[in-house]
């Protein structure tokens, strides 16, 4: 059930790189300012933690779009290895700009709603958190909809047509840079959405971006093929369940079985489960 | 224009063997007698007669001019002070072997190559550092070389693609398929699986749709077969009678003048050509192709040419050759 939660981590990543060829270092930490904006925002207006994607959500997307066109854009220009510093050196300072502001103390979005909280067996081994299970719903609504809007809407059309040709996509008048900042956008407000749902779910502090959600989210990414939001989803869903099987087995092989798939998924099938077919 | 450079007499003996087979200007090859008169003397390198520009008449002002463009890849100078114009309604064809330019040329009108040198004017504006986005959108589209479709799109949304920030004009998706009639049957399918003739139809389509004043067309028959080339330049005409502009590339000579009513000649670079085709020799042509020194025509025709210099070192026509018969075995 936390594969829902690698997956919704991990389609932004995917996106950006189906896009844009950008492998955002940066994208486990921008989970974590999510998480961290969540908390700031629910401090300030005491709305309830499970509506404050609504004010976080827009608010990443809206960054994203800015660091896109202003950052990350002037790396592409360069060249790949660029973006990959670029992406790194944000990590960084996003990283040491949160210890300075929030403290290495971890935090987390406590959800107070019993039912939320509770979980619910099947058979006598498994237990499920109703509040998994809505991560793994939001998860998968999230996913519909991102692909619902690539394969139908204009801009979805244009991301599409931009990934696949750069350069034919100016000559039809589309200025490609507005369309990486779109498809950043989206990326920001998944990821921030994932930052959220996890400080529901467990607990960060400045250095778990790169730590840990950086890794399962490449891992999620690598496992069921790049630039495919279904693979995505699976890859998340093996690599949650591939853990729970490890922690079963002993406490401590819990990250080490979810990286074994991850390395057989890589010598076995390095193009993924679902081998990427389209953008979609 | 510099000083043409002097070359043997080995160097007319040299290109027999050679011959191309195929491409190039294929429709040229019954005037092998006469060619080979090369090397004599040469026309004079001169200015273009501006006023001899014969589709000036009428209309007064170009809707395409490109002044001493220069263009670089890195060291290498693909073109060197290459000078057009275009007027409405006119089929302007460019053409040479390939490395001559063409491309470069065509890429950086529409924006997506940098000039170290030179202006381009467009509907009288200077639009040498616009971006190529914001010239598609005001009405220079381009057929890109090789197609350059969206491979993971459908026919149809490849045309959407295009007629997203159209300009207003007579061209819409429904138009494209009454153009190309096995397209609306098929529009649902991947461009990926369509044959190289059926993606250029639907690369033309999605200019079109565009509504462009000006249509750059990148070597339309690159990698197709004879008779699908046929098919697509038969387009042309109906094309065109929506009033239309059009700049085209063209290895394949004779196609090129069958549909051009201007020509103009790159080789390495520089023009050594330019003239209405009907006032254009076989000779000439062949001879401002593959840069061998062409006597004039002697008949007074010469005052509708302008024929350049062309400093392209000796290896140069052999090497042409090689790339023609390639092109032509394709």
């Amino acid at each position: 059930m936390v594969g829902g939660l690698y997956a919704l981590f991990a389609c932004g990543l995917s996106l950006m790189f189906g896009v844009m060829k950008v492998v955002n270092l940066a994208h486990g930490d921008l989970a974590v300012v999510g998480g961290y904006v969540a908390v700031g925002v629910i401090t300030v207006t005491h709305i309830p933690v499970l509506w404050s994607f609504v004010i976080v959500v827009p608010l990443m997307a809206v960054l994203g779009y800015v660091l896109q066109r202003t950052v990350i854009q002037a790396s592409l220009d360069r060249s790949i290895l660029t973006t990959l510093l670029v992406t790194f050196g944000l990590s960084v300072v996003i990283e040491n700009g949160l210890l300075e502001f929030f403290s290495a103390n971890s935090h987390s979005l406590g959800v107070d709603n019993a039912i939320i909280t509770s979980s619910f067996s099947i058979g006598s081994q498994i237990s499920i958190a109703y509040l998994l299970l809505l991560i793994f719903v939001v998860a998968v609504v999230v996913l519909l909809g991102l692909q619902y809007f690539l394969s139908r809407s204009r801009y979805g059309r244009l991301i599409r047509a931009v990934a696949d040709d750069q350069e034919a996509a100016q000559l039809s008048g589309i200025d490609y840079r507005h369309v990486f900042g779109i498809a950043a956008a989206i990326a920001f407000g998944t990821v921030a959405l994932a930052g959220i749902a996890y400080g529901m779910y467990s607990q960060f502090a400045p250095t778990t971006g790169t730590d840990t959600i950086l890794l399962f989210a490449f891992a999620a990414v690598v496992i069921g093929g790049l630039g495919s939001l279904w693979g995505t989803l699976l890859g998340g869903v093996i690599l949650g369940v591939s853990q729970a099987i490890g922690a079963q087995i002993s406490g401590s092989d819990e990250f080490l079985a979810g990286y074994i798939v991850f390395l057989a998924v890589l010598v076995l099938r390095p193009q993924g489960l679902i081998a990427r077919r389209a953008q979609s | 224009m510099s000083e043409p450079k002097g070359r043997g007499a080995d160097w007319t003996e040299e290109r027999h063997p050679r011959e191309p087979k195929g491409a190039a200007p294929s429709g040229l090859r019954s005037d092998e007698g006469a060619t080979r008169e090369d090397g004599a003397s040469r026309a004079p390198g001169g200015e273009r007669d501006k006023q001899s520009a014969p589709e000036a008449s009428g209309k007064t002002e170009p809707i395409l001019e490109v002044r001493d463009l220069t263009v670089h890849h890195g060291q290498l100078r693909a073109l060197d002070h290459i000078s057009l114009r275009v007027f409405p309604g006119e089929v302007y064809a460019i053409i040479g072997a390939n490395g001559a330019g063409k491309s470069t040329l065509l890429r950086t009108i529409a924006g997506l190559n940098q000039p170290t040198e030179g202006t381009i004017r467009y509907d009288g504006k200077d639009v040498t550092r616009v971006r190529p986005e914001r010239r598609a959108t005001s009405g220079i589209a381009m057929v890109p070389e090789g197609r350059r479709l969206f491979g993971s799109l459908t026919v149809e949304e490849n045309l959407q693609v295009g007629a997203t920030y159209a300009r207003k004009g007579p061209w819409t998706i429904e138009r494209v398929y009454e153009l190309f009639s096995w397209m609306k049957d098929r529009r649902a399918q991947r461009t990926e699986q369509l044959s190289g003739g059926e993606q250029q139809s639907v690369a033309i389509g999605r200019a079109l749709v565009a509504n462009p004043r000006v249509l750059l067309l990148d070597e339309l028959s690159l990698g197709l077969a004879p008779v699908v080339v046929q098919r697509i330049y038969g387009m042309l005409p109906q094309i065109l009678a929506s009033g239309l502009t059009v700049l085209l590339v063209e290895q394949d000579v004779s196609q090129a003048l069958r549909v051009a009513s201007h020509l103009q000649c790159l080789l390495e670079g520089r023009t050594t050509l330019e003239g209405k085709p009907s006032d254009v020799t076989a000779e000439q042509v062949e001879a401002a192709y593959f840069g061998l020194r062409s006597a004039p025509a002697g008949d007074g025709r010469e005052e509708a040419l302008w024929s350049g210099s062309t400093t392209s070192s000796r290896g140069s026509w052999s090497a042409a050759c090689t790339r023609c018969s390639r092109a032509g075995s394709r």
